[in-house]
């Protein structure tokens, strides 16, 4: 048998055994996650977000939000009726990064979206207290005052098609999203189009209220009266989701 | 005395040591005042002032990236190049490498915190320093690497000590998962923001692996380091069980990286996986507790010492809270618990009770026996570490205590029915629970944080002491040779 003194007098050796010790935990709980196909759902629906969506997220982790909200239902009867449908992988697959949350200061936000109206999205983020008074939330009063600055969301959409989104740049690329997503949502996935469907979708919309400006409001309430809404429950069998678990 | 004291300064760099070890206490104060501050944000909101750079989300990870990496990390930087030094018996390796060492951890802890602030992070628990810091911590880390293990390799005997195979542990961890985990695409050369290389379940997995081996690593192997060397020297005896030691090193290095997932039960994460990181878990109480044991017993046959000396009270006690929170952890790691726990205040009352009852009261005890060495002199006074010691410990048990009140309430109110079967509390009500608890953790906050002040008084008086008494001495001996 080796006596471990022969480990202690030589660093390289510790330095070796050391690196091997740590190393296999996160290989075998890590690695396989991206080659098991069951590990996200096969679900339809669940989309890339719009480049106006996607200012909005990017504001949502700016401030931080993700240290009081959670996106992320679980699947538990008192979660089910407070927020819904247990959520998916699928439904975080192109979020980058994930915001699942630690904790829940707040409630969870997962299928916030189409829950309340934009107005109320308004009053709350600029005063949480005039709807729910009890509510400890901070104030966020500059994100009606702050234009949204879209200069760089050709950018942010080239880095995320970078990571895997399907974002379309080329002719081919937008066919295949034709074919998996239908037109309507190609056409907003397309890069060399992005400020225009970014406008069209604050104006369309309005969801901070004000029609002169395109603000970190109405990206923010966008983002949020999208999320969880993307899959249709309805569609699926009670256990079919379970067999993935 | 004099003469010995020129002779260790260049025997070994204690200047380094010494401007880790003030950066420790700076970021401490900082860290620890931010904490105080959004303590009391989440029990009166008014203190958000709608001024967008102190708000909750934005100040939080200053809070977190401040005690951890500020406070925690200066101090294992100041305490392993100590004990490396020491313990090899050798200068360290390279000054200039050592000093590049400080100012580039010092300068990422600074941009990262203020970044944080103007709104640029990476959203990532723990690891919210965006892509340009990153790169500076990652080549700060190489250095940190080779000046260590360059100086291991000159020391002057042929053992390896047990303090240093932790450092190395840690240093090779953290390395490993700071480049994995902030793998990300930045939106340009010239653009600060980043999105991260996975997403959804993968990012989560890597993000928790990463996460809780911060913990594993950062703030437990690392530490253990510190308590290997510190704890055997205040006792002036040696480690309890050497055979414990080596079970203890191995086995904790091997199971700490399989638990990340138990953040993440009940998720959509694969059930596989968050059942071994559970599994793991329960075995990890084991190597923990061997490394308590092995601490605590250190002190057997010398019980009284902790009548007398408030040092030895304060590296005990972190052992102990070592021992109650590596058994918390285990039990929240079961599916059936964490169901309750997940998402509440318990989560942030265990978190503070390996934080501070383990972290910072053995870096207060081991910088406590440090710093007089350091500048060749004694402390300034032993009751100010009594007292230290006392708002430290009650700021703890307010802490934790408040915190299982306001986590297992809220948990067990979410999940209560009413006789018709629907929910007996909305959301809202939950969190009006919670003002009470919320009003107690910031006291128990604002205790810790006036005792690490009274520790900095105590440090300063230390110092300008000893600068006093150098200069007396030094005035002496100019007047002799001038009468020669």
């Amino acid at each position: 048998m080796i006596k471990h003194e022969s480990i202690e007098t030589n660093a390289g050796l510790l330095i070796a055994l050391t690196l091997i010790v740590v190393s296999i935990g996160g290989l075998v709980e890590i690695v396989p996650l991206f080659f098991i196909n069951d590990t996200v759902e096969e679900v339809e629906g669940v989309r890339p977000y719009t480049p106006l969506e996607l200012r909005g997220r990017d504001v949502y982790t700016r401030e931080g939000c993700y240290l009081c909200h959670s996106q992320m239902i679980r699947p538990f009867r008192d979660e089910d009726l407070r927020y819904g449908h247990y959520s998916l992988a699928a439904e975080s697959q192109y979020d980058h990064p994930f915001q699942w949350g630690s904790k829940r200061t707040g409630p969870d936000l997962a299928r916030v979206g189409n829950k309340y109206s934009n107005e109320w999205h308004v009053a709350h983020l600029l005063n949480p207290r005039s709807v729910v008074p009890q509510s400890i939330m901070p104030n966020y009063p500059w994100l009606l005052e702050t234009d949204l600055d879209y200069s760089d969301v050709q950018a942010r959409m080239r880095a995320l098609k970078a990571t895997g989104v399907p974002y379309s740049e080329t002719q081919e690329e937008y066919d295949a999203n034709v074919e998996r997503f239908g037109k309507a949502v190609a056409d907003k996935l397309d890069i060399l189009q992005a400020e225009d469907n970014l406008l069209a979708q604050a104006l369309a919309n309005d969801y901070d209220g004000q029609r002169s400006r395109i603000t970190e409001m109405d990206a923010l309430i966008a983002y949020l009266q999208v999320l969880g809404t993307m899959v249709d429950f309805s569609k699926y069998n009670e256990g079919y989701f379970v067999e993935f678990r | 005395m004099a003469q010995a004291g020129m002779g260790s300064t260049q025997q070994y760099n204690y200047e380094i040591i010494r401007k880790f070890a003030f950066m420790a206490l700076v970021w401490g104060v900082l860290g620890m005042g931010a904490g105080v501050y959004i303590a009391s944000e989440l029990a009166w909101p008014f203190l958000n002032f709608d001024i967008p750079q102190i708000t909750f989300g934005r100040l939080r990870p200053v809070h977190t990236t401040l005690v951890i990496f500020g406070f925690g990390g200066s101090a294992l930087f100041a305490t392993s190049y100590y004990i490396v030094q020491r313990t090899c018996q050798t200068r360290l390796y390279s000054d200039w490498m050592a000093n590049f060492t400080f100012w580039g951890w010092q300068s990422a802890i600074a941009l990262g915190v203020v970044g944080y602030m103007m709104g640029y992070t990476q959203s990532r628990e723990y690891a919210e320093f965006e892509w340009p810091v990153d790169l500076i911590i990652l080549v700060t880390w190489v250095v940190y690497f080779t000046v260590y293990v360059q100086t291991l390799r000159r020391r002057s005997q042929p053992h390896i000590y047990v303090a240093n195979w932790f450092f190395i542990a840690f240093l090779l961890v953290i390395a490993l998962l700071h480049i994995f985990n902030n793998l990300a695409v930045p939106v340009g050369l010239f653009s600060i923001k980043s999105y991260s290389l996975f997403s959804g379940v993968q990012d989560a997995m890597t993000q928790w692996w990463y996460g809780h081996n911060a913990v594993g690593f950062f703030l437990t192997a690392a530490f253990l380091g510190m308590m290997y060397y510190f704890v055997p020297k205040q006792a002036g005896r040696p480690v309890y069980s050497y055979r414990l030691s080596i079970v203890h090193f191995w086995a904790l290095s091997f199971l700490y990286m399989w638990v990340g997932a138990h953040h993440l039960h009940w998720t959509a994460l694969p059930d596989w996986t968050s059942t071994l990181a559970a599994t793991f878990s329960i075995m990890l109480l084991l190597p923990s507790w061997g490394g308590m044991i092995n601490g605590i017993m250190t002190l057997s046959g010398a019980w009284d010492r902790l009548r007398t000396d408030p040092i030895m009270l304060f590296l005990i006690t972190a052992l102990s809270f070592y021992g109650m929170s590596t058994f918390e952890g285990p039990l929240m790691s079961l599916k059936s618990v964490n169901a309750l726990s997940h998402y509440t205040d318990w989560t942030v009352g265990h978190v503070h009770s390996g934080a501070l009852g383990w972290v910072a009261m053995v870096t207060f005890g081991s910088f406590y026996h440090m710093i007089p060495r350091l500048y060749d002199t004694r402390l300034y006074s032993t009751r100010l570490v009594y007292a230290h010691f006392w708002l430290a410990t009650i700021g703890i048990v307010l802490y934790i205590t408040s915190m299982w009140v306001a986590g297992i309430f809220q948990g067990l109110m979410l999940r209560s029915f009413d006789d018709y079967g629907n929910l007996a509390y909305t959301f809202v009500e939950t969190v009006a629970f919670l003002h009470s608890p919320y009003m107690v953790r910031a006291i128990g906050g604002m205790f810790f944080l006036t005792g690490i002040l009274v520790m900095c008084w105590n440090v300063y008086m230390t110092i300008r002491n000893a600068r006093a008494e150098a200069a007396a001495l030094e005035a002496k001996l100019a007047a002799k040779m001038a009468r020669i």
